[in-house]
């Protein structure tokens, strides 16, 4: 843990950008500048993060920043870390570079997810970190694998006979984890902590490192803007969005949330869950309340919590 | 100077950029052009390279890493083929767009559907326009040659481009030829480590790949389009000093018997020599036939191939792809729009050959000489597009 008077006061993502008002992403790009620990460089998914704070000619960011597409993130970092260390060989390199991959959900979970594994496997030294804002939120609120069970989104709209998205969300720390890396952990902007020190945990580790982070989003989601943390809050109180980490194969419950709120305290204030509240659907709401009971279960159990 | 080695055509690939002390290789295995990526793994394995290989998990990823660690300021080599080079279609205008100097073997295979592995160039032709230096090899010594000119000219300042060195996959890719290399303290002379003009450094922060939108993007666009003209310059130089150190002597384009032709082929990759040979035999029977071998298709060396057009009557483009519903295919729309900018009325007409690996022997080149000959003599051309060496 990290002590708020030790966090640099230097702002190495810059305001400025012109990411929405209240959004996860740019809270959690400013607070991941505040766990670096030396040179770094930032590799950029397309995405919500990567056209709002880059739009030539300005940008956002005091580090290196790269983006080069959608899908690629973790090879392009694959690439920059293996050039640094093949420039160091040959004398033309002196310094050690940490790597820090942003992508969102759909750049993680659906099209960037075989770049991702390649890279795992191949063990490049870098930090993959993963906004989730749980759609495709800069093409206009698309469903991906990380949109929850019930989410209306514009493909997966509340229909009269389908009540948003049928499907479940991935379990991407699983699947990261299943690569046998060093440190693979979610995290809530709520908990600034936690993530901070999450960062510069996956930071320090040789190998790859993983974090899967909340991102809210007021637009996609539809709630109002001033409550992105306190959303981001709830997801961890109704154990929704349980924070824990895997550190070398073991699981660890970071934040025990032994007296939980039921998961509509959560759902509520988001309209993208609003036809879920009708008496057509409300059935539904049960359906999300068994499964975050289970998905609680099942990684406390792993964290030998249960 | 130097030594002569046995080598296929990818194993020279392989050599040249070993000898070019790459930093960094990223690449995925494709027919025909797996021996490249597994000679280099050798390389690696066995301690001769200290170069960074990057085994990646598919050819999107392969152009992507290699587009990293060029920004970063290394020397980056990758090869592929045929749907690989599909795969990469994407990354491959962002490496020229984020002015990467990657240089590419691609062993030349048909496109899919249906799945064929043998020589034809729909891959590179297919991803012609994007940006990227192109050049063709006709035998096994040319491609070895052209690699090592190739990092020269990529990481030239005033060039800043990608470069694909093509050769005919299987004809080219597995052919075992003699070929002349060079000391690795020559190639060492001839092509000094990269100096990067920028970097990424964490001491020089910069922003590459910004979004731009209808205010800059076009500029942006419109600088590349001068970047791949204006390196011309440099690899006619480059040609000069690499002739300077080797005797082996490189052009834009490659002619033969074209002082006194009337008709003549013009074709890519190995197909030219196969032409050369028909052609001599011709001239030797008072035949005035020619070839027209372009050695770099981009940029396209207008100039070169309108001169020595410049006292045919007839001329037959030869092109190992087939643009479906366009009037002529890539080639032949190239030389055609080429002639046509510079006035030159000639009887040209457009031979699609070879597909999918398809033989094209002395038989098939003799008679297309001899139809360009009847076009030259008639001043008629009876089928501006037609396809040899299918059943029909």
């Amino acid at each position: 843990m990290v002590a708020l008077k030790e966090l640099t006061t230097e702002e190495l993502f810059t305001s400025g950008h012109r990411l929405c008002a209240g959004c996860g992403a740019g809270t959690i790009a400013r607070m991941t500048m505040k766990a670096l620990r030396g040179p770094t460089v930032a590799v950029n998914a397309t995405g919500c993060l990567e056209v709002s704070s880059t739009i030539y000619p300005f940008t956002s960011w005091k580090i290196p920043w790269i983006h080069v597409a959608f899908e690629n993130t973790a090879a392009v970092a694959s690439g920059i870390e293996s050039a640094y260390k093949a420039l160091a060989k040959r004398n033309a390199w002196d310094k050690h570079v940490d790597i820090i991959a942003f992508a969102g959900d759909g750049g993680t979970f659906d099209i960037g997810i075989q770049a991702l594994s390649g890279a795992l496997e191949r063990g490049h030294d870098f930090l993959y970190l993963c906004y989730d804002n749980e759609a495709y939120m800069n093409t206009g609120i698309q469903r991906s694998g990380a949109t929850p069970h019930g989410a209306a989104t514009t493909t997966s709209p509340a229909g009269t006979k389908i009540p948003g998205k049928p499907e479940f969300k991935k379990d991407l720390i699983g699947i990261c984890a299943a690569h046998g890396i060093e440190f693979a952990a979610t995290a809530s902007p709520a908990y600034w902590n936690d993530y901070i020190t999450k960062v510069r945990r996956g930071l320090e580790v040789e190998g790859p490192a993983v974090i899967h982070v909340f991102s809210p989003c007021p637009v996609g989601m539809r709630f109002d803007s001033e409550k992105s943390i306190e959303l981001a809050r709830l997801a961890v109180q109704t154990r929704y969005w349980p924070v824990y980490e895997v550190e070398k194969g073991k699981y660890k419950l970071d934040i025990k949330v032994p007296k939980p709120k039921p998961v509509v305290d959560y759902l509520k204030p988001q309209g993208r869950f609003r036809h879920l509240f009708t008496p057509q659907f409300q059935h539904e709401l049960d359906v999300i309340q068994h499964w975050v009971d289970d998905n609680w279960q099942r990684i406390t159990a792993l964290c030998g919590e249960a | 100077m130097g030594v002569t080695m046995g080598f296929t055509g990818n194993e020279a690939v392989a050599y040249a950029a070993k000898q070019s002390n790459v930093d960094v290789v990223a690449a995925y295995p494709i027919t025909p052009q797996t021996i490249m990526v597994e000679a280099f793994s050798e390389y690696v394995h066995n301690g001769e390279v200290s170069s960074e290989f990057i085994c990646v998990e598919s050819e999107h990823s392969a152009m992507s890493a290699c587009i990293g660690a060029s920004l970063t300021g290394a020397r980056v080599f990758t090869a592929t083929s045929s749907q690989g080079l599909a795969l990469m279609h994407e990354m491959l205008y962002i490496a020229s767009g984020l002015r990467c100097p990657i240089v590419m073997g691609v062993a030349n295979r048909a496109l899919s559907a249906p799945i064929n592995i043998h020589g034809d160039h729909s891959d590179m032709m297919g991803s012609r326009d994007c940006g990227w230096i192109q050049i063709y090899a006709e035998n096994v010594q040319e491609a070895y040659d052209w690699v090592i000119q190739a990092f020269k000219i990529a990481e030239h300042p005033k060039v800043l481009l990608p470069v694909s060195v093509n050769i005919d996959g299987f004809i080219l890719s597995f052919l075992m030829e003699g070929v002349r290399v060079l000391e690795d303290a020559g190639v060492a002379e001839f092509l000094s480590v990269r100096k990067p003009v920028l970097t990424i450094d964490p001491d020089r922060p910069i922003t590459v790949g910004a979004l731009c939108l209808t205010d800059y993007y076009f500029e942006m666009k419109r600088q590349q389009v001068d970047a791949l003209q204006n390196s011309s310059k440099v690899i006619r130089a480059i040609n000069r000093e690499y002739e300077s150190l080797t005797g082996r002597k490189y052009d834009f384009i490659e002619t033969y018997g074209m002082e006194d032709a009337e008709a003549a082929v013009l074709c890519l990759g190995s197909t030219a020599g196969t032409a050369k040979t028909v052609a001599k035999n011709l001239r030797n029977k008072g035949r005035k036939v020619g070839v027209i071998k372009p050695w770099v298709y981009r940029p396209f060396p207008e100039e070169e191939i309108v001169k020595a057009a410049e006292n045919l009557k007839a001329l037959a483009v030869l092109d190992r792809a087939c643009s479906f519903g366009a009037p002529y295919s890539a080639l032949g729309s190239d030389v055609g729009a080429a002639l046509y900018q510079n006035g030159k009325r000639l009887n040209l007409f457009n031979i699609v050959y070879g597909l999918g690996g398809r033989d094209v022997t002395p038989f098939d080149i003799e008679a297309i000489f001899k139809e360009t000959l009847k076009v030259a003599e008639t001043g008629h051309v009876k089928e501006p597009v037609r396809f040899i060496g299918v059943r029909e």
